[in-house]
């Protein structure tokens, strides 16, 4: 067994195994580093940047920075905590999120992170922007909520390795491009894979809909990150 | 078309999707949907995947366009050139708008960012060929020449100084080689370093490099022995390495300048790098831009292996090592060289997650260095002259020489070797600038420093540059600078992390406010702290950059930004009534501002 790593976060002494990431160490501490684009079992991407830590004065993403000894990090002081709420903010406005409306309306988890930051108001003008909303055999993908995590990219794909789902233009324009052909053939249980990964209301199951009644899903009864808070 | 017989011959080489897909657009003028299902199904990819890659680059396209593609430049020197009237010009003679083609189907309009020609703007790339020094009435000319039919490389009436002659570039291209230095463009023998080099060991090489105490050309300024040295520390079944000649960064053009005049430098430096870390192959990344060069590198290559410095069994020596050349399609990210990697490889040139770094996960998973241009044609000449020559110039700090692209408001543009710890001043005097308002060291993502910092010294250790130097006199507006700089970023950021993709727009929204006249002290100041939440939580160097253009002059010209605030208003919406009828109110005829007064 090789020895632990000793680290630190927000003053409080941590151990980790060798090759944690920052997040998965401080997850296994009882402590809560929100994510978005992350998912368990799924290869880290770091887009979203909202896990975003300060490690000895240097911001890194700890959903894919490995933890090293004597890491000194921030996870809730002032600062960072206000660039997280920035983060989710710049979400809100580059998309059309409109909460009351969307089937996954206290099942999401950008909505869930909005409340756990206590946002009322972002502080980031609304962009607005024009984007469609594409029908499939088995599923509706909802571009004006699609927050680009890329978890259905690394999650749903065809037993032999093409990606059903994949990123398409760049800047501001960047969408997820859906395989036409390939998502013809999905079954029912990976359209509803695909849509319990998103995070957000982007890929709806057809024909279901508010099986859960609102008030009684995942985050009406518990904030986000509770689940994790709870083990300390 | 026959896309199976075309394939065939790249063997299901991943890496080569790019060039695959250049060769089909070529054919086919752009890259159709049967193309896109037939390299979907030959590489086992999804057609989501193929269109993802030709999606992300500017010179790939699944539209068809016309015969002639014009790809105007539209950095902030081409702007300052006259482009506005060019572009209109352009627009007149073709008849449609850019992003359009016109309705014969003979010429489709495409703007596009810095195409590394900024000492002679205007510039123009159409079907891949060069032209420079545009105006509306040359722009005349080539519409009628493309009327007749005329291909495109005969439109090239004279042909630039130094290779821009030779009969495999024939390019109308300038080196404007206004200052040589004893580096790059010093003595040289081609063939003396690799042989030389091949005489000691791996470890002496590496030795000598880091004792020459060579920071990357590029801008970041890694020590180059270093990076070596953890490249060839590093298992893996092969190593690589990566010439870095994407130069994207708006403003320069020193890299395109050393590949045309000094490319044996270049490749020598690749081969003394291969043998220093254990590579047996070298790749030059060469942006699309430079696509004119191709040929002539590829030519240069040859006569390298007939002579004896590339290939088996270099100068008898036992070290076999070669190059070949990889084309972008267009990407400043690419610049990145993870993700110019990850492009290399015929991917979306995406930036990758560090750690693992290029050194030791890079090309294929393997390790690889990756380098500029100049400092691998530095990197020959210090295995030449030696470690104390080279340190004997520059400052103790930032040794030798630096070859900086000088463009803007000054008599002579072009490329100048100076030795590092040329103040800003001196800089000045010898480009003939004058009247100066601000110099942006460093291209978009540097500094913008005004008057208060000309005494200041290029070198790493005070104001560092990849080597663009865009000189503004007190004629010019920052804000259009500014303007300029913003814009660049938000179309070349690749879209991948939340704080560029979107925190970039929202910089730029909350600039123009302030630039339109409705902003207070109170945007000053957020305008500040958004710059910081992007730059410290973006995942690459283009995010953590992109807000210099407002926080570097917001530091160095805060007066201007002062007198455009309102000092009393606490808060002044965004949306401007007066200015948002102003159309309809002068169409009808009435004045809404009296109206207002009235009641």
């Amino acid at each position: 067994m090789p020895d632990k790593i000793k680290f630190t976060i927000d003053g409080k002494d941590c151990q980790a195994d060798p090759g944690m990431t920052i997040y998965e160490a401080a997850k296994a501490s009882g402590i809560y580093i929100p994510v978005l684009c992350h998912f368990e079992g799924l290869k880290p991407v770091g887009s979203c940047r909202i896990c975003s830590v300060r490690v000895n004065g240097r911001w890194m993403a700890s959903c894919t920075q490995p933890v090293t000894p004597g890491m000194v990090i921030e996870n809730t002081s002032p600062e960072v905590e206000e660039y997280r709420r920035a983060i989710i903010e710049m979400l809100f406005v580059e998309g059309n999120h409109f909460c009351p409306a969307c089937e996954k309306s206290g099942n999401c988890e950008l909505q869930a992170l909005a409340y756990r930051y206590q946002i009322m108001v972002p502080q980031f003008p609304y962009l607005f922007p024009k984007k469609d909303i594409e029908a499939f055999p088995k599923f509706l993908l909802e571009h004006n909520r699609c927050v680009q995590c890329q978890r259905c990219i690394r999650a749903i794909q065809t037993p032999d390795g093409k990606k059903i789902f994949a990123m398409k233009n760049r800047s501001g324009r960047v969408r997820i491009n859906v395989d036409k052909k390939l998502a013809a053939s999905l079954s029912d249980e990976e359209a509803q894979k695909a849509m319990d990964i998103c995070p957000v209301g982007a890929i709806l199951k057809k024909e279901v809909g508010f099986r859960v009644p609102i008030g009684q899903r995942k985050y009406d009864k518990k904030p986000i990150g509770s689940e994790i808070e709870e083990k300390r | 078309m026959n896309y199976k017989k075309i394939l065939q011959k790249y063997r299901k080489d991943r890496t080569r999707l790019i060039e695959i897909l250049k060769e089909l657009q070529s054919r086919e003028g752009h890259i159709s949907e049967k193309a896109i299902i037939s390299v979907a199904d030959e590489f086992g990819l999804s057609r989501a995947e193929v269109e993802g890659v030709i999606s992300f680059y500017h010179f790939l396209s699944d539209r068809p366009l016309g015969k002639y593609v014009v790809y105007l430049n539209n950095s902030i020197t081409a702007e300052m050139a006259g482009r506005e009237m060019v572009a209109r010009a352009w627009e007149r003679e073709a008849g449609c708008h850019f992003d359009q083609t016109s309705e014969d189907g003979l010429v489709t309009l495409l703007e596009t960012s810095c195409i590394g020609m900024n000492d002679q703007e205007p510039a123009a790339i159409i079907n891949g060929v060069v032209f420079t020094s545009l105006n509306p009435e040359k722009v005349k000319k080539l519409v009628g020449w493309m009327r007749e039919g005329r291909a495109v490389q005969d439109m090239v009436e004279e042909t630039g100084e130094g290779a821009n002659g030779h009969e495999l570039v024939r390019a109308m291209v300038r080196n404007n080689i206004q200052k040589t230095g004893p580096v790059v463009f010093g003595e040289y023998v081609p063939g003396q370093a690799i042989g030389k080099a091949l005489e000691t060991t791996p470890e002496c090489i590496i030795d000598e490099v880091k004792k020459a105490n060579l920071l990357g050309r590029g801008g970041a300024g890694f020590p180059t022995g270093l990076k070596w040295e953890f490249c060839r520390k590093e298992k893996g079944e092969q190593h690589f390495v990566i010439c870095n000649a994407d130069e994207g960064e708006p403003g320069t053009f020193k890299d395109r300048v050393i590949l045309t005049e000094r490319p044996e430098m270049v490749f020598e430096g690749m081969a003394i790098a291969g043998y220093a870390v254990g590579a047996r192959l070298g790749i030059l990344y060469l942006r699309h831009e430079y696509t004119y060069l191709r040929r002539y590198l590829e030519h240069v290559l040859q006569k390298m292996r007939e002579q004896g410095w590339l290939g088996q069994n270099i100068a008898g020596r036992g070290f076999d090592f070669d190059i070949e050349i990889k084309m972008g399609a267009g990407a400043y990210v690419c610049g990145e060289e993870s993700a110019l990697i990850e492009s290399a490889e015929g991917k979306r040139g995406e930036p990758r997650d560090r750690p693992p770094f290029p050194v030791q996960k890079g090309y294929l998973n393997l390790p690889s260095t990756v380098n500029n241009v100049e400092t691998l044609a530095t990197a020959t000449q210090i295995i030449t002259r030696g470690a104390s020559w080279f340190r004997s110039m520059g400052t103790p700090v930032s040794a030798g020489t630096k070859l900086l692209s000088v463009s803007g408001d000054c008599e002579r543009p072009g490329i100048y070797e100076v030795e590092y710890g040329l103040t800003v001043k001196e800089l000045l005097e010898m480009v003939g600038a004058e009247d100066t308002l601000a110099v942006q060291v460093g291209g978009p993502s540097g500094n913008c420093i005004s008057e208060a910092g000309f005494g200041r010294k290029i070198c790493f250790s005070d104001l560092p540059t990849g080597g663009s130097i865009i000189i503004f006199n007190r004629s010019r507006d920052l804000f259009a600078v500014v303007r300029n700089f913003l814009d660049f970023f938000i179309e070349e950021s690749c879209g991948w992390c939340v704080p560029c993709r979107a925190g970039n727009v929202l910089l730029k929204k909350k600039f123009e406010k302030i630039a339109s006249g409705l902003g207070t002290v109170q945007d000053l100041k957020e305008i500040e702290a958004w710059g910081k939440i992007i730059k410290s939580t973006s995942r690459c160097g283009l995010g953590q950059t992109s807000p210099n253009p407002v926080l570097t002059t917001l530091s160095n010209f805060r007066e201007v930004y002062q007198s455009r605030v309102s000092k009393e208003a606490d808060f002044i919406p965004e949306f401007d009534l007066n200015r948002a009828v102003a159309e309809a109110c002068a169409i009808t005829g009435r004045k809404f501002q009296e109206e207002q007064e009235h009641a």
